[in-house]
């Protein structure tokens, strides 16, 4: 270890290589640079020691050894997350889950699969395919992400307005405490007894625990699936096609939204033949038996020409259909092509108030000057607005800030939520004081110390202190502060 | 009633340090730990405060009649994908939240928690807390609203619940089908692993229920698959009526009524008593005077749990014991809840 390190860094790396060999601890910068960031890159941070263990054994021995040095702790899955969750702490430990990779049993008969949570998420699915049966949430980032990560956020996806979130879909989780106890929540039966602490975990941000083993639901796989690709002339007359399609008894398997400056960008980064000529299209998908999928469709394909589709197209084959998915689920990627930054809000609003709110959003991009095309889980509500900017141009990530901010106040507004699915993190710590009041706060800070007294575990993520919030409705009298002023920022 | 007089009588029983009894209909009272405390009747805080069919979502008040609730869904060709027991006319609202019991749809659907997608709490300081939305995804927080499912109102008073919703399914068929208790867990498990409509499931004395709900075309071509003889509708009704309701024959008599939580592919577990198995096996409603000790370990070995649900004369927990540090961590989010530990205490854990 080198005699130049600073010497909190260097008596917590020796203590870390008491239990795990010399690979599994990286503290030279150029070992830790990688692990400076999430999918939220605009925040960056390099973390004072990387711990990468292998063991159960070894993670619980991290946690003690932070727990008695009073070091923070920041787990760490795929780092394809978008609120900066796993940020990790300049001065203490990011404990990666990455050697975590193992599927440890598939029960095809109980249709459970027990995975360690490095596991990715599509890998799941693939596993579990002999035997007809997959995973259902399906995030965007799917292949790259994994089950430990889409716990602790709680990840949703195009398929979720049937078949639910993570929440819906885990049954048990196994994994430590802040201070190295051994904790097990949920179980394999159903309605464990007591609080549901597992569904307290789900979604947690890592705050509550550090998840080393997940029970996860299989669902028998549809056996046929086609999706309508349905085009209209004006964006709100979209919204009410969603609307009408639910009023007339209707869950589709996925039902999302897109605007032209979304389907444009799309379409020039993967050609998934989508009507260019649309104000906003929608993607219906039916799934189950063949007589179940084409009684559906049909009904389907009847309520959105009374809703006023201008075109529609029924994808043939699963090629076709995977084609038209293809581009959602790469809109994220492609608005990359098209933007040298972009930044991806996450609000979810009462389906009515659409129209609204995205009047809302084009006033805010003549306000600020910057593009904002739209993609929207448009079954459950949940936005995906892709602000469009130029780091490198003086000001912009700012006047970025600023319009997401008005964004995710204005969901609040209408009765929605600052985020559906990519988590609080530390992005949206400050609109958490919009979100919620002091009461409210105070319950979630009670539920940490229960965890995590000494609040080693992710500190300063997820839930503000109510002194934050003090500061922070203070300032926006004044007009905006950036959620991490104390940050280097790109 | 006012919401600030459930606040009031709340801060005033926490000030005096007396226990408070939160019930609604009290069709559940016989659930749980022994309640005890003043009663504090949430019936009059009632109504449903909002309903848009296309949103699938209804707010209501806690002391609302959930039958009431479920005939304003009903006009909209909607329901409560949970199917909630009510065990009794008089049940509420924040009674079927609190309680946190869901009925023969369980395995298909998901339980209360499952549907549960905002809150509005009076805690034990008599705060007002709104946790969640009326959105079907929101991850700004902990998910307090899904912690109080099943809590038996010892976190705070659910004032108001805003709760998923789901379009009736347009067709319904019951099958029946004679089979032992072994071959009925082999089928249940296997269809539960194909694409197959099945609604519900009950098991007793040799004979196996079906319910598939779905579209004509599914529905039809999951019973030809499955046989068995079909049921009439209005005797197939009755027939899940009285396994959600537990009028049934099975639950009469005088035995205490054990409800035993198991991975659903478990094999029989051959305890004394008469039995009937719904949720695909996951659920094994046992009707038995043996020693309840020898239940509880029968059910965790299989990795599940048991309960006490119904018995005569209460003793002991009726819930199965958490380990130490569950424990812990349910007494201080107990202590975070409801500091003076003057709402429902004792109902669902003795140290709470």
């Amino acid at each position: 270890m080198g005699a130049a390190l600073p010497a909190r860094q260097r008596e917590v790396a020796q203590a870390l290589r008491a239990f795990l060999p010399a690979r599994a601890v990286l503290y030279e910068e150029e070992d830790t640079r990688p692990y400076e960031c999430d999918g939220l890159t605009a925040y960056r941070q390099l973390p004072m020691v990387v711990a990468l263990p292998e063991t159960e054994e070894q993670v619980q021995r991290v946690l003690k050894t932070c727990s008695s040095m009073k070091i923070p702790v920041v787990p760490r899955g795929a780092g394809t997350g978008l609120s900066g969750g796993a940020l990790p702490p300049g001065d203490g430990v990011l404990l990666s889950m990455a050697k975590f990779m193992r599927v440890l049993r598939i029960d095809p008969q109980s249709r459970v699969a027990v995975v360690q949570p490095g596991v990715r998420n599509a890998a799941i699915s693939d596993i579990a395919a002999p035997f007809g049966l997959y995973y259902a949430p399906d995030p965007s980032s799917q292949i790259a992400c994994t089950i430990g990560g889409n716990v602790s956020e709680n990840s949703g996806g195009v398929h979720c307005l049937k078949y639910g979130l993570t929440v819906h879909n885990v049954l048990r989780m196994r994994g430590y405490t802040a201070a190295g106890e051994p904790l097990e929540v949920g179980c394999e039966a159903p309605d464990a007894p007591g609080y549901d602490l597992l569904a307290l975990a789900i979604g947690s941000e890592g705050m509550l625990m550090v998840v080393t083993e997940v029970t996860v639901k299989l669902l028998p796989k549809p056996q046929n699936a086609r999706v309508i690709m349905a085009s209209f002339d004006d964006v709100e007359r979209a919204g009410q096609a969603v609307a009408d399609i639910i009023a007339a008894g209707i869950i589709p398997a996925g039902l999302e939204m897109m605007d032209r400056p979304a389907t444009h960008a799309v379409e020039q980064f993967v050609g998934a033949g989508y009507d260019l000529a649309a104000a906003a299209i929608l993607l219906c998908e039916s799934d189950g038996s063949a007589e179940e999928v084409d009684e559906e469709v049909g009904r389907m394909k009847a309520v959105l020409e009374r809703s006023g589709a201008t075109r529609m197209t029924v994808s043939r084959d699963e090629a076709e259909r995977l084609k038209f998915w293809s581009g959602r689920k790469a809109a994220f990627p492609a608005m990359g092509r098209i933007s040298p930054d972009y930044y991806c809000m996450d609000g979810t609003i009462p389906r009515k108030r659409l129209g609204e709110v995205l009047n809302f959003i084009a006033a805010m991009e003549k306000k600020y000057a910057l593009r904002c095309p739209n993609v929207f889980h448009a079954g459950d509500g949940n936005l995906h607005p892709l602000i469009l900017f130029d780091a490198n141009n003086a000001g912009e990530l700012h006047r970025t800030e600023q319009f997401a901010a008005e964004v995710l106040e204005k969901c609040i507004a209408v009765g929605g939520t600052i985020t559906g699915e990519h988590g609080v993190g530390v992005e949206k710590i400050n609109q958490m004081c919009a979100q919620f009041g002091a009461g409210e706060l105070e319950i979630f800070l009670g539920i940490k110390r229960a965890f995590d007294a000494a609040g080693l575990l992710n500190p300063g993520k997820a839930v503000p202190t109510l002194a934050r919030c003090g500061e922070y409705r203070g300032f926006r009298v004044g007009g905006g502060k950036p959620a991490h002023s104390e940050l280097p920022r790109f | 009633m006012s919401l600030q007089a459930l606040q009031d009588r709340i801060r005033e029983a926490a000030g005096r340090g007396t226990a408070l009894r939160l019930r609604g209909g009290g069709s559940k009272d016989f659930y749980g730990n022994a309640p005890r405390g003043e009663i504090l009747d949430t019936r009059a805080y009632a109504g449903v405060v909002a309903y848009e069919p296309t949103e699938l979502v209804v707010t209501a008040r806690c002391g609302t009649s959930l039958l009431e609730l479920e005939e304003t869904l009903r006009e909209k060709g909607q329901f409560l994908p949970f199917e909630p027991p009510h065990f009794g006319a008089a049940a509420t609202v924040g009674g079927c939240v609190a309680a946190g019991l869901s009925g023969p749809r369980r395995a298909a659907s998901g339980a209360v928690r499952d549907f549960l997608l905002g809150t509005k709490l009076i805690d034990g300081r008599g705060n007002v807390l709104v946790f969640g939305g009326q959105v079907m995804k929101n991850v700004a927080g902990y998910d307090v609203s899904r912690l109080l499912a099943g809590s038996l109102g010892t976190l705070g008073l659910i004032a108001e619940a805003s709760i998923k919703v789901l379009p009736r399914p347009p067709a319904e068929a019951t099958l029946q089908l004679r089979m032992t208790e072994e071959r009925a867990l082999e089928a249940l498990n296997r269809w539960a692993g194909q694409p197959l409509p099945v609604s519900a499931s009950a098991w007793h004395d040799g004979e196996l229920g079906m319910r598939l709900s779905g579209s004509e075309a599914g529905v039809r071509a999951a019973a030809a698959k499955i046989g068995g003889e079909a049921v009439p509708e209005a005797q197939a009704a009755a027939f899940w009526q009285g396994v959600r309701e537990q009028s049934a024959p099975f639950f009469a008599g005088e035995e205490p009524l054990w409800r035993l939580a198991v991975p659903p592919a478990t094999p029989p577990l051959r305890l004394p008593g008469r039995q009937m198995i719904e949720w695909g096996g996951g659920l094994r409603w046992l009707k038995s005077g043996a020693d309840g000790q020898a239940i509880r370990e029968a059910a965790q070995r299989a990795r599940g749990h048991a309960t006490l649900f119904r018995v005569d004369r209460r003793s002991g927990e009726a819930f199965s014991p958490l380990d130490p540090l569950q424990m812990r961590l349910h007494r201080e989010l107990k202590a975070a809840f409801d500091p003076a530990g003057i709402l429902n205490p004792g109902r669902l854990y003795v140290q709470l």
